[in-house]
């Protein structure tokens, strides 16, 4: 029997939608590539991936992007250095510790950290955390990198700890059984048994973390500053990829122009950057996805 | 000590660490709404709600920001909502399981990863200057519809995935076509779960702010958007500029009109997670 036509046409409807994502992918590329290949005709890829200072906007301009490389790994790091621990903490935690309903109560309400606007946490990073910090640290300036990269880890907690406790608690019971068996503690079970099983699992959710990391706007132009630099002082203000881009966007720099290019030099990087790493942990996970199955 | 005991009181200890842990970033967080709310809850008021901006802090208000994302927020709901849910439909119960599909599923997995920021220098090209909209609202919703696509859609394969292949067999069995089998079967029964992912998607439309920079949209908005090629601007973007400013008078109604979107986006949440609770009360396989 024959679909009717409305049937057929519903389908159309579906499958057009679907293509619409590959579409997006397509005009993503096309668009990052259009705008950045005029860029690299007037500079060159070498100049760019090698001079060691970003000025576009100044009358003496130089199209290095590595201070805003640098700027951009320097917040990740510490965003990094604050998430993982924690979130892989909270992870065995909850995976190896807690009651079934203590977990099933604690991982929506963990949520709630990553459902707070970015736009917040750049107020946050602004007028709450870096006065704290210049208790401690005297000579920190009012837009720094640790500040922002601080606030930053405290909202990719939950991206950490949920993907490395959903990997933890698919390791299966007997592993633990066995552990427990041969008189290991919980915490030795952990440590030698759990986490190494679970460990590609981790991974992705650390890879997963750090490309949020970078690609995360609006808490780095808020707090982080306005100012590449190449540095790895936390104490100073310094410039992000994203924060560039808003910077440039927020001002009327003229369309057309190089400096307006240069948004596009600096997506293509971004893009790349956080593209990589997605592969990479979809990589991962489909490697070793069903080691256990 | 022995050795059995001493692992005993290392356990104890991790346990300790990990409950810490666990209510660290949540109590931080604590921390920073209650200073929030001592900065700007006493600047809310009927007028700071109706106003609009003004050089002068006191006077300024947040109504033509508000009203910006209420309207952002209704033109993704009419694109996202069914494109998103029609192509979840079709991986789950069309696609044929071969390479192409493959790449498509590889495809959605990467634009979830790919930063807000990048979805903003996609839409100012495409809409707003290829189709011609500006930096309108209509520009911004499209690009947020594009930005939550792939939540949209991760979520609805995963409810339509819960419904049990017996439901699809017992309606083809009557005679239902595939469309009708989901159309009266599978999307009924799945419906708490995508309404969940995509109220969730939408909380994080609201709360964007970096495409919409890139787009184009406005700090400074003194009208009221009527239509959906109008200029506009939201509240993210109103909080951005008044961050930005050094004045502290400014920084307050910063505070006061982030307690407004918080609420905004904590109300959604909140629905989603009752939408949850609910629809999984009431359907057990």
């Amino acid at each position: 029997m024959a679909k009717p036509v409305q049937e057929r046409i519903i389908e159309l409807f579906l499958k057009g939608s679907a293509i619409l994502t590959v579409c997006t992918t397509i005009g993503i590329l096309l668009v990052l590539l259009s705008e950045s290949i005029p860029f690299f005709k007037e500079v060159s890829i070498f100049e760019f991936l090698t001079d060691t200072e970003w000025t576009p906007l100044f009358t003496n301009k130089r199209f290095g992007i590595l201070p805003l490389i640098s700027g951009t790994l320097l917040v990740t790091l510490i965003s990094i250095i604050v998430a993982v621990p924690i979130g892989i903490i909270i992870a065995i935690f909850l995976s190896e510790y807690a009651s079934p309903k203590f977990r099933k109560t604690v991982k929506p309400m963990l949520e709630i950290l990553a459902a707070v606007p970015t736009v917040v946490y750049g107020y946050f990073a602004l007028m709450t955390v870096t006065p704290i910090l210049q208790m401690i640290i005297p000579n920190l300036s009012g837009f720094n990198s640790l500040s922002a990269g601080i606030v930053m880890g405290i909202m990719i907690i939950p991206l950490v700890t949920s993907l490395s406790e959903d990997a933890m608690y698919a390791v299966p019971k007997s592993l633990r059984e066995a552990s427990f068996a041969m008189g290991a503690s919980r915490l030795q079970t952990a440590f030698k048994v759990i986490i190494p099983a679970a460990f590609s699992g981790i991974v992705v959710s650390v890879i997963l973390a750090i490309a949020r990391a970078i690609g995360e706007t609006m808490i780095v132009a808020i707090a982080a500053g306005q100012q590449p630099r190449l540095t790895f002082d936390p104490t100073v203000p310094i410039e992000t990829i994203t924060a560039y881009i808003v910077q440039v966007s927020s001002g009327d720099v003229p369309h057309g122009s190089l400096e307006y290019k240069t948004i596009y030099a600096a997506g293509i990087t971004l893009f790349i950057l956080t593209f990589s790493l997605n592969s990479i942990s979809f990589y991962i996970r489909r490697k070793f996805q069903e080691k256990y199955q | 000590m022995t050795n059995h005991e001493k692992q005993k009181l290392k356990d104890s200890l991790f346990s300790v660490i990990g409950y810490i842990a666990t209510f660290s970033g949540l109590l931080i967080l604590a921390y920073f709404l209650i200073d929030i709310f001592i900065d700007g809850f006493h600047r809310i008021d009927i007028d700071f709600l109706t106003g609009f901006p003004s050089r002068k802090a006191e006077n300024a208000g947040i109504f033509p920001a508000w009203v910006g994302s209420v309207w952002i927020l209704g033109l993704t709901v009419i694109f996202a909502i069914p494109i998103g849910i029609a192509a979840g439909i079709y991986f789950e119960e069309y696609a044929p399981k071969n390479k192409i599909t493959y790449i498509l599923e590889v495809n959605i997995a990467n634009l979830a990863g790919v930063p807000s920021i990048i979805y903003g220098l996609l839409g100012l090209e495409v809409f707003g200057r290829l189709m011609g909209f500006g930096g309108s609202l209509l520009t911004g919703a499209l690009t947020l519809t594009l930005l939550i696509l792939p939540i949209i859609i991760v979520a609805t394969r995963e409810s339509l995935k819960a419904v049990p292949q017996s439901l699809r067999d017992a309606s083809h069995a009557l005679g239902a076509t595939q469309w009708q089998t989901i159309w009266y079967q599978v999307l009924p029964s799945s419906m708490g779960g995508i309404l969940t992912g995509t109220i969730l998607a939408l909380s994080r439309a609201v709360g964007e702010t970096a495409p919409l920079i890139v787009i184009g949209a406005l700090a400074y908005v003194d009208f009221i958007p009527n239509s959906p090629m109008d200029d506009f601007s939201v509240l993210p973007m109103q909080i951005f500029n008044w961050t930005s400013r050094p004045q502290q008078s400014f920084i307050i109604n910063a505070a006061a009109a982030i307690i407004i979107l918080l609420a905004i986006t904590f109300i959604m949440n909140s629905i989603a997670i009752y939408l949850r609770n609910r629809w999984q009360k009431k359907i057990q396989w």
